[in-house]
């Protein structure tokens, strides 16, 4: 059992506890090494708290290395963590992000503020640096209810450690410039959860058609997004069954969009036109 | 140069079981009830901010009572080792009966070895997925691991408390009677605990993956009644 002096107590950091037991991160060997990619997530502010979302595709190089993964997860009661990057590295940050906020909670007694979340997440990003610069890039979105200020906020982060305080939409992966710029062209202010969540989900689709690394949703396999929302009632993911219809809906209006006016009744009818005028005209001559 | 006075070690043992002992006898006591859907852990508490019972990890709670600073030491020494292990293994591999022996372990070596015993006494409670597999450590100031099934008592007056425990205990217990139970049976015939003086925390199997819950003051008056 760890026991440690006054002067030498690692607190509630749960990460520094890992370095004085020796089970520390550790980085050796150089170069690039080719892992699996994690791809688009996004996160949004509505009128009740935030919602984040996550295709569900990890990709090494040209290939679809797994088609299930989870990027979006619940950090806890009230934020959740959606991570693209080197997928390896990026699920032992959330691993140890969530372990951390769990085991402040348990020491202190009361849990982190949180903007003291974002902050550790900061830290945890930063700590990966040495990582990043072989190419294990990690860059999280963080989200969640803000008890206090009795609001919903997200922060993205850049590769080393930056945080920067969003005040409507961050995306952050391969596809996240599709995706945000669905976002930026739908945002408002003050939108309900539900129109939130098809912004979002909207943004996933057009960032899955544009960008080969993010997946869209797959009926074949029943694989949908993972979509979430944070509010004052705490983390609460949104189901298959109500993603489904949503794509659906996408889909369809594509397929208006895209099908080219069929060659039946429609031209017909101009076409008789034009010979009822043409016989009007021969009438007349 | 002065030679030091020979003390047989019997007596040496005796003086610091007896410290120890008057130090917890001077707090006051708690209780851990099995009810229906887990464990409900009662304590005398006048304190709104200095815990007593607290969360170890997913379905274990850690009590205490003597020396706040000493079992608070205990308590965040087990919350390591706890986070360690499930970091190391898996979340299914952090058992009770393990950190109890390592509380032990820090209790007994500090007993034999350091000049003055730790003054508390401490237990270890883990909620099983099934109600067979609730299990409860009582450990004592000198590394002593009492395992109990139904009911622990801690503290001051234990023997009176237990007894008046025994007396109403019953398998199956709503969690509401626990609590009443836990409470009449810390208060005794002559008195009457308020809201205020008590800290009530419960491991219960419907809570989700963290077991631990700790009861408000309102959520209380309306378990009392």
């Amino acid at each position: 059992m760890p026991f440690f002096a006054p002067t030498d107590d690692p607190g509630a950091n749960f990460p520094e506890l890992l370095r004085r037991v020796g089970m520390g991160p550790g980085v050796d060997g150089d170069g690039h090494i080719d892992v699996p990619h994690a791809t688009t997530c996004v996160a949004l502010r509505f009128a009740d708290g935030v919602v984040m979302a996550g295709d569900r595709r990890a990709t090494s190089g040209n290939l679809i290395s797994h088609r299930s993964m989870e990027k979006v997860v619940q950090a806890d009661s009230y934020s959740g963590v959606a991570i693209a990057g080197a997928a390896g590295p990026a699920m032992e940050m959330i691993r140890l992000f969530q372990l951390q906020l769990e085991h402040y909670e348990k020491v202190e007694g009361s849990p982190l503020s949180l903007e003291g979340k974002a902050n550790q997440l900061s830290m945890m990003v930063r700590g990966n640096l040495p990582a990043a610069m072989q190419g294990m890039v990690v860059v999280p979105i963080f989200a969640g209810y803000d008890l206090r200020r009795e609001i919903g906020r997200l922060w993205a982060y850049d590769v080393t450690g930056g945080r920067y305080e969003e005040r409507e939409y961050v995306a952050t992966g391969s596809g996240s410039l599709h995706a945000g710029t669905v976002i930026k062209v739908g945002y408002k202010a003050a939108m309900t959860r539900d129109e939130a969540i098809n912004l979002s989900v909207r943004s996933l689709w057009e960032a899955a058609d544009a960008d080969s690394a993010t997946g869209g949703p797959d009926a074949l396999r029943g694989i949908y997004p993972i979509v979430a929302t944070v509010t004052a009632d705490g983390w609460q993911p949104v189901g298959d069954d109500d993603l489904a219809p949503r794509f659906r809906e996408i889909a369809d209006e594509v397929l208006v969009r895209s099908t080219p006016p069929a060659p039946g009744p429609g031209r017909a009818d101009v076409a008789d036109e034009r010979d009822d005028e043409r016989d009007e005209g021969s009438d007349d001559a | 140069m002065t030679m030091p006075f020979y003390v047989a070690p019997e007596q040496v043992m005796k003086d610091r079981a007896d410290y120890a002992r008057k130090g917890i006898a001077r707090g006051r006591a708690l209780v851990a009830i099995r009810y229906v859907d887990g464990i409900a852990i009662v304590a005398e508490n006048p304190s709104e901010t200095l815990r007593k019972v607290s969360e170890i990890y997913d379905r274990i709670a850690f009590a205490g009572v003597g020396r706040y600073n000493e079992f608070d030491q205990l308590r965040v020494a087990g919350i390591r080792a706890a986070d360690l292990k499930g970091y190391q293994y898996s979340r299914d591999d952090v058992d009770a009966r393990t950190l109890a022996n390592q509380f032990a372990q820090i209790l007994g070596t500090v007993f034999t070895h350091e000049m003055k015993p730790m003054e508390v006494e401490i237990l270890v409670a883990e909620v099983g997925l099934e109600p067979d597999g609730d299990q409860m450590f009582h450990i004592l100031y000198d590394g002593t691991v009492v395992d109990q099934r139904d009911t622990a008592v801690l503290g001051g007056d234990a023997e009176a408390i237990s007894g008046r425990l025994a007396e109403g205990f019953a398998d199956g217990l709503a969690l509401a009677d626990a609590v009443r139970l836990g409470v009449a049976a810390l208060a005794g015939p002559d008195r009457e605990l308020t809201l205020a003086e008590l800290e009530v925390a419960t491991l219960s199997r419907g809570n989700g993956r963290r077991c631990f819950h700790r009861v408000a003051d309102d959520a209380l008056g309306d378990l009392l009644g």
